[in-house]
């Protein structure tokens, strides 16, 4: 049975993801939301890792290769307490450390500065081998989008990671994540660069593939335990619906990378907490808490 | 003519061109809809190619198909194809494949997607490779024009565009010639030269520092490479004092284009504005505010510098 804190906690970071990117006025919803139930799973039960200690040497290491999904990741960031979660909102605005895209330097907990697309998994096989080679028990998760592995860059370190620094320092400590959404940016993964068959590229370079729901948090944890008891790397391709959770954005390209108006927003969060729109008004007037996020949004409007 | 952004213009440019000259090929990945070629893609289906996020195939595809005789605009952001040097380097400008390389998102002022979209420094680096004209336009009617050159030029070449509006600057009578900049404005204090996304700004800032009895001589640099080495003298030999205000890098780009020259052959008292440090996420106008790249900051650093 999926575990029930997991899933509201995702519903949560759903909801800041819209506020955030509505406050910012631009942003990438799509793959934000395709991506929010793996990064969920991560930081809340997976990850050795501490807030309050973000640059502890035995962490585990997350890379978000598909850096503009950042917003993402900022939420995860706030609800595990690497800062407060009224920062959310200073996203994309001039002098904030939530930059559009991810900045290592600006934001403690970002590993590494991502959103040139391609480069983030030959990272992640540095610091696995870095790891290793000082035998720390860290483990480095690294996500991919699908898009985004049409990069040339990839493939180079897909090929070379199987055999990187064995036999002594073999990278058993690496799982990468492939947010398999189907959509990129000008359309549809498919008819821009068909990936497939995708399972065969990566068993055929020498990873050991698991095949996954993206939203189903039982095998997700399920992926990631096997990924953790397996020599050599692993893949988790994970299918997912890029927009997921907003009845408007999902398997729309279009919602690659807008930022919602206040109105859509507020329907995006009534969809997202699953309330219907007859049951809305009664919804809000027995939660403070959303009625506030509501005319927060509602007054962006008028500005 | 309203604002424009230069893709924008650059987008209807070759569509219409197409029409003309079957050779015209585009050759993008994954941001069709950003570089403003999707339009062309739709209209000649067999004539574009979006090879997905992948820049350096799509680099070295555009120089196999300038080989075999088409005539490739090869577009991207510009940190991203720039971004691909090397490839450019060898497959591009070493090779003399008639490549017209396209980068749009130029500077700071694509603003909240912060410094990792942001083409920064790909004046500085395509202007090193010894056989490619940089070229920034700086209204719609430049940028048409110099499409159609990069068109009729034989040889690669580097495009560089705005992702934001810009205001008409150019007359109508306006004719883009390479190696030859335009005097927007006549002067004889100082002058200020800028380029693509500068250049309105510069104009403001003369009339701001015209208010304070200051005559600024205001130029347009859209040809950075070749630069016009004869145009650039006569006004610094005339003004005696040269400012530069560019959406790039402070290092290598088109005030260091003028430094080299200057100091070679005119040594001439000479301040660069410009982007110091990464850029970062804000919205576009507190972003030049904050690089003083807007008419206030240029005409500020003007003033100080003539010690007025
Ligand atoms: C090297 C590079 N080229 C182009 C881009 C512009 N870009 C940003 S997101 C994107 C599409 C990404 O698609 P995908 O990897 O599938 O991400 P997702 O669907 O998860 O949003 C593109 C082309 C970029 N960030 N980096
Ligand atoms: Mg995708």
């Amino acid at each position: 049975m999926a575990d029930a804190r997991l899933v509201l906690t995702a519903r949560e970071c759903r909801v800041q993801i819209i506020r955030m990117l509505t406050h910012a006025g631009s942003g990438h919803p799509g793959g934000s939301l395709s991506v929010i139930d793996i990064l969920t799973a991560l930081y809340f039960g997976r990850l050795r890792h501490d807030p309050r200690y973000p640059d502890w040497p035995d962490r585990d290491r997350v890379v978000l290769s598909k850096g503009h999904a950042v917003p993402a990741l900022y939420t995860v960031m706030a609800k595990a307490g690497y800062f407060p979660e009224s920062q959310l909102i200073t996203l994309r605005k001039l002098g904030s450390p939530l930059q559009g895209h991810p900045d290592r330097t600006m934001l403690p907990g970002i590993e590494a500065a991502t959103g040139s697309l391609g480069q983030g998994l030959s990272i992640s096989l540095g610091l696995a081998l870095g790891l290793r080679l000082r035998r720390s028990p860290a483990r480095v998760y690294c996500i991919l989008g699908d898009g985004e592995i049409q990069e040339g860059q990839v493939w180079e370190a897909a090929m070379s990671a199987p055999k990187l620094g064995r036999p002594m320092h073999g990278l058993d400590n690496l799982t990468v994540i492939l947010d398999y959404n189907k959509i990129q940016l000008d359309n549809f993964v498919a008819k821009i660069l068909d990936l497939e068959p995708v399972l065969a590229k990566w068993q055929a370079f020498g990873w050991t593939v698991i095949e996954i729901d993206g939203h189903d948090f039982d095998q997700i944890a399920k992926a990631l335990d096997q990924a953790e008891a397996t020599v050599g790397p692993v893949i988790v391709v994970a299918h997912t619906v890029k927009g997921k959770g907003v009845s408007f954005m999902e398997n729309d390209p279009e919602w690659h990378g807008k930022a919602p108006k206040p109105a859509e927003a507020i329907r995006a969060i009534r969809e997202i907490l699953g309330v219907g729109e007859a049951a809305w008004d009664g919804y809000l007037a027995k939660n403070p808490p959303t009625r506030a996020l509501v005319d927060e949004l509602s007054a962006l409007e008028k500005t | 003519m309203p604002a424009k952004a230069s893709r924008a213009a650059f987008g209807e440019a070759l569509l219409e061109l197409g029409a003309k000259d079957d050779r015209i090929v585009t050759v993008d990945a994954d941001l069709s809809k950003s570089t403003m070629t999707a339009r062309f893609a739709k209209t000649y289906p067999d004539r574009a190619f979006n090879l997905g996020i992948a820049e350096s195939n799509m680099v070295g595809i555009g120089a196999g198909l300038a080989l075999a005789g088409r005539i490739p605009f090869v577009c991207s952001f510009a940190c991203f194809v720039v971004g691909r040097f090397e490839t450019i380097r060898i497959s591009v400008a070493y090779t003399n494949a008639n490549v017209k390389i396209v980068g749009t998102h130029a500077g700071i002022a694509i603003g909240e997607d912060g410094y990792s979209q942001m083409g920064l420094e790909d004046i500085a680096c395509i202007r090193a490779l010894p056989n490619l004209p940089v070229i920034q336009p700086a209204d719609e009617l430049e940028t048409r024009q110099a499409v159609a050159w990069a068109v009729e030029h034989e040889g690669p070449l580097y495009l560089r565009l705005t992702r934001q509006n810009l205001e008409p600057v150019c007359p109508p009578d306006y004719r883009f010639r390479p190696g030859r900049w335009l005097v927007l404005r006549p002067g004889n204090e100082v002058t200020l030269i800028g380029s693509g996304g500068t250049v309105f700004n510069c104009l403001e800032a003369a009339k701001l520092l015209e208010a304070d009895s200051i005559s600024a001589e205001v130029v347009n640099a859209a040809s950075i490479k070749p630069l016009d080495e004869e145009g650039l003298l006569g006004s610094a030999g005339k003004t005696g004092h040269v400012v530069t205000a560019e959406d790039h890098a402070i290092t290598g780009g088109l005030g260091g284009a003028v430094a080299e020259a200057l100091a070679e052959a005119l040594p001439t008292p000479l301040k660069r504005l410009g982007v110091q440090g990464f850029g970062e996420s804000g919205d576009p106008k507190s972003l030049y505010a904050k690089h003083g790249l807007d008419p206030a900051g240029i005409a500020a650093s003007v003033r100080k510098f003539l010690n007025r």
